[in-house]
């Protein structure tokens, strides 16, 4: 059933190429919506006791010779993934609901990008996980490349090349696990054993090449220009749920595949994890432009998920999901205050102009958002970030008492580099001194009702998933113990 | 064996050989149904695949010089197909005049190309190869009115006559030592004599020559002005037929032939033999080929030049070895030859409306022409490797059978001059891609009759990219059957 999630994403997709113009929109919204509706009645529906283990649901001979399937399955850790990618996907499409130029494309790449990712999160053959997860890079180049903003072109060609880039290193990694252990299915991979040399070297490889989609520091810098130039929808979708691409697969294949080449290298992870989250703060602390805040914060938070690969527990991975989770609602929500509610209407993103605006005045729904979206961002309890950050942190505190201090100093500069962001772009100071809002500013441009619909179904979850973390906790946490990287 | 029987098991090459005729003379007498040339001529190609289909299964004439078993049947439909997919976009290009004499080369190509893919004995290869280089190096020259045209024919025609002579003269040394010609009878005579420095050189001098036709570096120099500068049919024939033919060759003769002087290209096992050489070859061609695409501007150049790198890749697959490697080899050639037919296919498209094909043509196709930008980008797409398009699993065949056959990882560098090729390669098909969807201004030099394109060249390219589309999704009917093939 939740295998439909895949086909009808590239169905509804395939079908944007021979429908009207004005068709386009509605159609991709309804198949985000079924897509997110079978999540969720996947998510209702399956005892929690299945979901502890990776469950088949499809698998059929592809390529018998070598040992192909199209082989898909499903487990608490996967289910998560593919209700962050339905909310997000949803919400991506309300976001985009005004795009005129191209709307039939402009649908039709982001149902690919939507689609490829929910192939990744079910597949259960490894040759299948690589396909979709390849297949996703080209729409963000078009996505970003044909609809985009500032410095549009460059920013497509070298967030796709750094995907590339990290998808050779995975081939490398696939490639030897297919061939050292003559299978490609996930399930029997699993149980194989690996010689300790070969994981000593094949899970860097893997690893890391899966890391740069999740933008691992120091091969990060692809995420905010790449966030920077996409639009709205784009940056929902890249920082919603294609970083979470990489660091998902790093979880199921890289970890899950070659668990002694992980603890050789866990406290390496635990490291670059740690660097990257007080770097990208520090960095996001000196950013003019809003988008590029919310690009260098994704970084930030992402460390927060490779933190808690690194502590190679079960409350720390567990967090980790959750976080993956957490952020993607997060990050879309950002993303969409800035590139849509504000960078729409007032045609600037940089905060000196913002600050000038007072925008909470002209924009209160927007500001509202922004307030909440920060606040769960910054990890106030109550709110997704918190519990997941938590979780992750008590995680690391058996493993690596001295980054969890670290990583706290992160999340003030978190914190401060959010206030400052929320404080110049919707409530400055410097009121009536530059009436510098933008001349096709109307009083009409108010915030739409798709817009407040996208807005209010993040904030929602967020906040649900933040005052009962249970609800996906319980699903995840005894799927990731049987994983058998302790 | 008396002659009916002979006529008999190679009816396929006379049907073609009988439509070449035919289609010459209707253009002589006719003149007023020249128009007609080109379904004639792909009626001849599809009658041939149907009698290819009713050949017996095995058979072996003259000690090897004509052999008929599954696989050899399977690439003479292959080449048969592609020459008909050729033909077809004929009917749209303006140079070729006359189209009667411009039809018949490409099939007596056509049987060249099968004669080489038939055959496992020295002679009869050095045959075909002859067959079918002369056909084209007239079919490069053949656009009178276009002076890069004659430019691309000299070079291909200089270096190729070179190439031959090397390849003679390898096979005379080779003759010399085994005294034989027969592919099976020298593997036998390879096994019982040591190798000696004089048959190295036959083989190496013989590898010459495959290496020209496969335009792998270094013998490469006449691809870039061959792809840009010929008729559109003449470089899709040389880029897709002649390259299947020549790789399916190369394979017998060194996993056939050479079995036994096989060597050893693994890293820490480097064993004297031909399997270094073309891994040698192969590296330079992925290097070379992927780093000179990076600077043009010229789309037949960009292909050309990483038409270079592909042959590299496929190389990969010989060296490799086993029964995978080949197999792997031979998929990945055929959908190479598929996807650059279409490319050619659009490029005729691009040139006809804009009379160029410069990226500056190709800016704002998409725009244009939906559809064949469509067909473009699956093009662009596979040739680098993305799924779900037929090169991403043919490269990950190629690649998981040679590191299955290189034995402990021996061959992981080679796919890393491989992958990261690939890598570099997404970059130069981008930017073609770009200027087709991204970029938005018409071409500025516009002849004055603007030609829309044609119907059936449209559906040609739309039928090549949907190939392409479900060979990535279903991979198995093709490799499976190419696996089964190979004995």
């Amino acid at each position: 059933m939740i295998a439909w999630t895949i086909y009808i994403t590239f169905g509804g997709a395939v079908l944007l190429l021979f429908v009207p113009r004005g068709f386009a929109r509605w159609i991709a919204l309804l198949t985000t919506i079924a897509g997110l509706a079978l999540g969720v009645i996947a998510f209702v529906d399956t005892p929690i006791a299945d979901l502890a283990h990776f469950t088949t649901i499809v698998r059929v001979p592809w390529v018998p010779a070598l040992g192909m399937n199209y082989h898909l399955a499903l487990d608490g850790v996967s289910l998560t993934m593919v209700l962050v990618t339905g909310i997000s996907a949803v919400s991506t499409v309300l976001f985009s609901w005004d795009v005129k130029d191209r709307q039939n494309e402009f649908f039709f790449w982001l149902l690919l990008v939507v689609g490829g990712c929910y192939g990744v999160f079910l597949s259960a053959d490894l040759f299948l996980l690589f396909a979709f997860y390849e297949l996703v890079i080209v729409p963000k180049y078009f996505l970003i490349a044909i609809f985009g903003s500032t410095n549009k072109e460059y920013g497509a060609m070298k967030l796709t090349l750094y995907s590339f880039f990290g998808g050779m290193f995975v081939f490398v990694g696939i490639l030897v696990a297919y061939v050292s252990a003559g299978s490609l299915d996930l399930n029997e991979l699993a149980q194989f054993q690996f010689s300790p040399q070969l994981q000593s070297w094949a899970f860097p490889v893997l690893f890391l090449g899966f890391a740069v989609l999740a933008g691992v520091w120091p091969l990060h810098t692809w995420a905010p220009t790449g966030h920077a130039a996409a639009p709205t929808a784009g940056s929902m979708l890249l920082a919603g749920i294609v970083m979470k691409l990489g660091s998902y697969a790093g979880l199921r294949v890289a970890m899950n595949l070659f668990p002694q080449g992980f603890q050789m290298w866990s406290k390496w992870i635990a490291v670059l994890a740690v660097i990257g989250i007080v770097y990208a703060a520090a960095v996001a602390l000196r950013q003019r432009d809003l988008k590029f805040v919310i690009g260098y914060s994704s970084v930030s938070h992402m460390g927060f998920v490779l933190l808690g690969f690194a502590t190679a527990n079960a409350l720390g991975v567990s967090g980790a999901v959750l976080q993956m989770f957490s952020h993607g609602v997060i990050a879309a929500l950002l993303f969409a205050v800035a590139g849509r509610m504000i960078y729409r209407r007032t045609h600037t993103r940089e905060l000196d102009a913002l600050s000038g605006m007072n925008l909470s005045h002209a924009l209160p729904f927007a500001a509202f958002t922004f307030v909440v979206a920060s606040a769960a961002s910054m990890g106030i309890p109550g709110f997704s970030g918190f519990a997941a950050e938590i979780t992750i942190l008590i995680g690391a505190w058996k493993t690596y008492p001295l980054a969890v201090s670290i990583a706290g100093a992160g999340m003030v500069l978190v914190a401060a580099f959010t206030l400052r962001a929320l404080k110049q772009s919707f409530f400055g100071e410097k009121e009536s001194t530059v009436v510098a809002v933008s001349p096709n500013w109307n009083e009409q441009q108010s915030i739409t009702a798709p817009e407040k619909l996208g807005a209010c179904m993040l904030m929602l979850t967020t906040l649900a998933v933040g005052t009962y973390p249970k609800l996906l906790l319980d699903r995840i946490m005894p799927a990731v113990e049987t994983m058998r990287f302790f | 064996m008396s002659y009916l029987g002979l006529l008999k098991l190679s009816s396929p090459e006379a049907v073609v050989v009988l439509t070449a005729l035919a289609v010459l003379s209707i253009s002589l007498l006719a003149k007023r149904a020249a128009s007609a040339c080109p379904f004639v001529a792909a009626l001849g190609l599809v009658i041939a695949i149907a009698v290819v289909l009713m050949l017996p299964r095995h058979a072996t004439l003259f000690g090897g010089m004509v052999v008929i078993s599954p696989l050899n049947s399977l690439f003479k439909i292959i080449c048969l197909a592609l020459a008909f997919f050729t033909v077809l976009l004929t009917e749209a290009e303006k140079a070729p005049r006359p189209p009667g004499e411009y039809l018949a080369l490409i099939l007596l190509a056509t049987v060249g190309l099968m004669l080489l893919v038939g055959s496992e004995e020295l002679l009869m290869i050095f045959i075909g190869l002859e067959l079918l280089g002369l056909s084209l190096y007239v079919l490069v020259a053949f656009d009178k009115s276009d002076v890069r045209s004659a430019e691309a024919g000299l070079k291909y025609f200089l270096f190729g006559s070179t190439s031959s002579a090397f390849t003679l003269f390898g096979i005379s040394l080779i003759y010399g030592m085994t005294g034989t010609t027969g592919l099976a009878a020298i593997a036998v005579k390879l096994v019982s004599t040591s190798v000696q420095p004089l048959l190295a050189v036959g083989i190496v001098m013989a590898l010459v020559g495959f290496g020209f036709k496969i335009a792998a570096a270094p013998f490469h120099l006449w691809a870039p002005d061959a792809y840009q500068g010929a008729p559109v049919p003449s470089a899709a024939l040389i880029a897709s037929g002649s390259k299947v033919a020549s790789f399916v060759v190369l394979g017998k003769i060194v996993l056939v032939g050479f079995a036994p002087v096989h060597g050893n290209a693994g890293w820490h096992a480097m064993v004297a033999g031909w399997s270094p050489v073309l891994a040698a070859l192969a590296a330079l061609s992925i290097v070379i080929g992927n780093l000179v695409a990076l600077a043009q501007s010229n789309v037949r150049r960009l292909l050309a030049y990483s038409a270079v790198a592909h042959a590299g890749y496929t190389l990969i697959g010989f060296v490799a070895g086993t029964r995978d490697g080949f197999s792997a080899a031979l998929f990945y050639t055929t959908v190479y030859a598929v996807t650059l037919v279409g490319a050619f296919g659009v490029v005729g498209v691009v040139r006809r409306e804009t009379g160029g094909d410069d990226f500056s043509n190709f800016s704002g196709l998409g725009s244009r022409y939906p559809l064949l930008a469509g067909c473009m980008a699956v093009f662009m797409l596979s040739l680098a490797g993305i799924p779900p398009l037929a090169g991403f699993f043919g490269k990950f065949y190629l690649f998981s059978a040679a590191l299955h056959g290189g034995g402990n990882q021996g061959l992981l560098w080679l796919v890393a001059f491989g992958l990261v090729g690939s890598f570099v390669s997404l970059y130069y098909y981008l930017l073609v891609l770009k200027a087709v969807f991204v970029e938005s201004s018409i071409p500025a030099a516009r002849p004055l009759d603007r030609l829309p394109p044609e119907i059936v060249q449209q559906g040609t390219v739309a039928l090549l990219a949907a190939i392409v589309v479900l060979l990535g999704v279903m991979p198995n009917v093709l490799a499976s059957r190419i696996l089964a093939a190979i004995p």
